[in-house]
């Protein structure tokens, strides 16, 4: 009986994912004898963890809906670039300037996922593809807008010219560590950011409530059986639109968190890729094309920065060399591929 | 028959289990050349599993094979693949078609087995490059579909076919390959109309007379007995009964298949008269764009607490009548319920106006297969009318009321007998006669005015079908809610329905009480055919 529930719930958890928490849990043990500090190592994971929580969450709305997995994430992202880039030239300093960013990144949320939404709506049955042109073309286009706004702060023009936003723009006495600094847990070389923390809870919640609403389950029936629910009465094209908006706005919310831990905005091609190792972690935390839960969100992304994390380190001390950059991309890469492939599991 | 002669078929102790459910036990079966089987059973009695062994079907192999032998001409075989099975001359007709919409008929018969001719380049590069011969092609087909006795189009796209043609042209691949000596009917005649199927049938007489081999499966029991030599009867795994067609009756076999009684057809036709009920639905000069059941012009008038059935053939418009004024095709006209008119392409206001329906379209329209009963049965109600649900913040937040969704599946699991684990297994898990109990309780959980129920018992076994038509009644009859009933089986329409109206070229033929004959209401059905 017993023996049948471990199997049961070993089932239920997953190969892949056991796969990928053996590989983890084999460079965990490996660090120490490797020479790599491994409080230090942990410290990072988490860190990486609370950066990218919320960008992963932000799959969530449009895989319940039917809409796939959201390779337009790039297309929040800007929309949070612009709230942090505008927060910065209007003036705003310290904490108060985080706010002022998700506040102001929220109308652009708004208004590109409701574009966004109704070209998705358009062309059903092939969103993921299109969303991925969405994403690429998007970030496109903000290359030559990031150089043509008229931004006139000195902390984040080139110095020369004095016009067109920088590459890289320092948070530092802007929101640098605006949550992660809040109620920060430090145990000799660990260090806990318990306000991001907190704050992907408080979202985390959020989602997971609003999908236990008649919206919400309206939603998730919309992404089983569409036909189902316009029978049903439901308006699948505005449910749709719903779940896209919601999508574009975490991801907006998620870049400006993970810009306050990571220290530093960064524009350009930088959001070019970055939807992809969101994808990638909620596949590996047992998502499929239309069913995803809060779990498989924080397991992935343990998992998923755990492992992009921890083998570059790993390697560099292991062969004394540094290559970190190539093996974090071989490392990422590797995982993407391997997440892709776990794609068709579930029922679509 | 020649008993000398090894027959050309044996099945010998026959098991087969799904992960230690027994599904199949000890089946034993001799056919010999030019036999019509006729093999029925309910729903999940293993009919379909016992001729996917004899086929060698993919899912039988991958689970495991089965216990037990085969034997072909005395020959003991053992196949891997369909493909074997079709070498040695097996071919077999599906439940679900396999056919490529894209092609045409003749593609589709003669797939990978097209006469070639040929040129320059498969010279060099071998057959794979040769030309197809679109005459000899065009010949075959024909003369696979002239065997069947019918007259199909065999240029026309698959996917612009009613389904009664691409059943036919199921049918005629298999025919069309010569070495065919058995042949695997599976609910050949669910889909086809009653003219259709005496085609069919037909034809099945025709390919014995030859010397092909036919094993029938059906639910339509007056067809076995017309059309078999022999009939087998299987119930939970077991083959119970196997007798000459000759020496049984409808009644026997369906004993035989529920092992209780089932109250035959023909009875407890009981019409009511609701001439001087007030009219409570009103539909006036609707058209319905379905693809296959177009709707041209069609008035009805249907009256307080009766159950109105709407029969027809295949492909008249039947199904474009509840289709179109739920709003789920585009449509036409006007349609009025107490007084107020309905406006036509918007599911949501119908539904408002406690409108229910229950598509025909089961698995594709009518239910959640990835989600919990709980979810199939709550949903509409919780979505159009703030059932179960839990208020929050002054209603600004709509809870889903978990313990409310659970009592309610529960009682309709309790009250329509569906079989299952728990009210949390999936739609997809249950057999057909289950799932359309449960696209039921969807429907009462809704607490409508009107219920349309379209062919509410197409693909489920006798049994079944039984407790489907009961509960329809008494939820008429307890809870006084209108029923349109829309089937293609006129004798269900006249055990259930108070009137029936016959859908002929997409317009009404004519209305007569449900106590009418059947050649009445037959004679109706074929007025003004298109």
């Amino acid at each position: 009986m017993t023996t049948q529930k471990v199997k049961a719930a070993l089932k239920n958890f997953g190969l892949p994912r056991l796969i990928i928490a053996g590989f983890l849990l084999l460079l965990l043990i490996m660090a120490p004898f490797v020479g790599a500090d491994l409080p230090t190592q942990i410290s990072n994971i988490i860190n990486r963890f609370s950066w990218n929580g919320i960008l992963v969450l932000a799959m969530v709305p449009m895989v319940h809906s039917g809409c796939g997995l959201n390779f337009g994430l790039p297309l929040g992202i800007i929309s949070g670039l612009l709230g942090a880039t505008l927060s910065i030239e209007f003036g705003f300093t310290g904490p108060l300037s985080f706010l002022a960013a998700i506040l102001i990144a929220t109308p652009f949320a708004l208004i590109l996922g409701t574009l966004y939404g109704w070209l998705l709506n358009k062309i059903k049955g092939g969103e993921m593809m299109i969303a991925t042109y969405v994403g690429f073309s998007s970030v496109s286009f903000m290359c030559m807008m990031w150089l043509i706004l008229p931004y006139h702060s000195p902390n984040m023009v080139w110095g020369l010219s004095g016009k067109g936003l920088r590459t890289t723009i320092s948070l530092e006495g802007y929101y640098i560590g605006a949550l992660a600094n809040f109620l920060q847990i430090n145990i000799g070389s660990i260090s806990i950011p318990t306000g991001t923390l907190l704050f992907f809870a408080l979202l985390a919640f959020c989602i997971w409530a609003f999908l236990h609403t008649k919206t919400g389950t309206a939603m998730t029936a919309v992404g089983s059986n569409p036909a189902f629910a316009k029978a049903a009465g439901i308006n699948v094209d505005k449910i749709r639109m719903l779940s896209v908006i919601m999508s574009t706005w975490l991801a907006a919310i998620g870049i400006l968190v993970y810009e306050q831990g990571f220290g530093f905005i960064q524009l350009y091609m930088a959001p070019f890729y970055m939807a992809l190792p969101a994808v990638s972690a909620i596949l590996i935390g047992g998502a499929s094309v239309n069913k995803a839960t809060i779990m498989n969100v924080i397991v992935g992304t343990i998992l998923f920065q755990g492992i992009v994390t921890m083998t570059p380190t790993v390697m560099n001390n292991m062969i004394h060399m540094d290559m970190s950059e190539v093996i974090r991309i071989i490392a990422s890469m590797g995982m993407i591929l391997f997440a892709l492939t776990r794609k068709t599991e579930g029922s679509k | 028959m020649n008993n000398e002669k090894a027959p050309l078929l044996e099945m010998r102790n026959i098991k087969k289990d799904f992960f230690g459910n027994q599904v199949l036990t000890d089946i034993n079966l001799k056919l010999n050349e030019g036999d019509v089987l006729g093999l029925c059973g309910e729903n999940g009695a293993g009919k379909s599993t016992l001729m996917k062994i004899l086929f060698g079907a993919s899912d039988i192999t991958s689970t495991g094979g089965y216990g037990g032998d085969i034997l072909i001409d005395g020959q003991k075989v053992s196949f891997a693949s369909p493909f074997e099975a079709i070498a040695a001359g097996i071919g077999m007709v599906h439940q679900e078609f396999s056919l490529i919409p894209g092609f045409d008929a003749t593609e589709n018969i003669l797939l990978n087995r097209e006469p070639k001719k040929g040129n320059v380049v498969s010279e060099v590069f071998g057959d794979r490059l040769d030309t197809l011969d679109r005459g000899e092609m065009d010949d075959r087909a024909r003369a696979a579909i002239e065997k069947m006795g019918v007259s199909i189009d065999q240029h026309m796209m698959i996917n612009s076919m009613p389904v009664g043609h691409k059943q036919f042209t199921e049918i005629a691949r298999e025919l069309s390959k010569e070495q065919l000596r058995i042949l695997i009917l599976d609910e050949p005649t669910a889909v086809l109309t009653e003219k259709e199927a005496e085609a069919l049938l037909d034809s099945i007489r025709g390919m014995s007379a030859r010397g092909i081999t036919v094993i029938f499966i059906t639910h339509r029991l007056h067809e076995i007995l017309s059309v078999c030599n022999k009939v087998a009867v299987m119930r939970d795994g077991v083959l119970v009964q196997e007798v000459p067609a000759s020496e049984t009756s409808v009644e026997q076999i369906t004993h035989w298949m529920v092992g209780r009684d089932v109250k035959g057809g023909g009875a407890s036709i009981s019409t009511r008269n609701f001439d001087d009920a007030k009219t409570i639905l009103k539909i006036e000069k609707l058209w319905v764009d379905m693809p296959g059941e177009t709707v041209r012009n069609v008035n009805l008038e249907v009256k307080e607490g009766e159950i109105l059935g709407i029969g027809g053939l295949a492909g008249q418009g039947k199904l474009g009548i509840p289709n179109g004024v739920m709003g789920l095709y585009e449509a036409g006209g006007k349609v009025t319920f107490e007084g107020g008119e309905i406006p036509l392409n918007n599911p949501r206001k119908c539904l408002d106006s406690s409108f229910a329906f229950v598509s025909e379209d089961r698995r594709g329209v009518g239910l959640l297969l990835d989600e919990s009963l709980e979810w199939n049965v709550a949903f509409p109600a919780m979505q159009i009318q703030n059932k179960f649900l839990k208020n929050y913040l002054g209603g600004l937040i709509k809870w889903r009321d978990e313990k409310a969704i659970r009592e309610i599946t529960e009682k309709y699991i309790d009250e329509l007998k569906i079989k299952c684990t728990s009210s949390k297994q999936n739609a997809r898990e249950l057999s057909g006669g289950n799932q359309q109990k449960i696209c039921l309780a969807k429907a009462f959980a809704l607490e409508p005015k009107v219920l349309f129920v379209s062919e509410p018992t197409r693909g489920i076994d006798v049994g079944a079908k039984a407790l489907v038509l009961d509960a329809l009644k008494k939820f008429n009859r307890e809870n006084g809610v209108t029923v349109i009933m829309i089937s293609s089986e006129l004798e269900e329409l006249r055990q259930t329905c108070d009137r029936i109206a016959i859908v002929s070229g997409g317009r009404i033929s004519g209305i007569l009480p449900a106590s009418s004959s059947v050649e009445d209401l037959g004679a109706m059905m074929l007025s003004n055919v298109i």
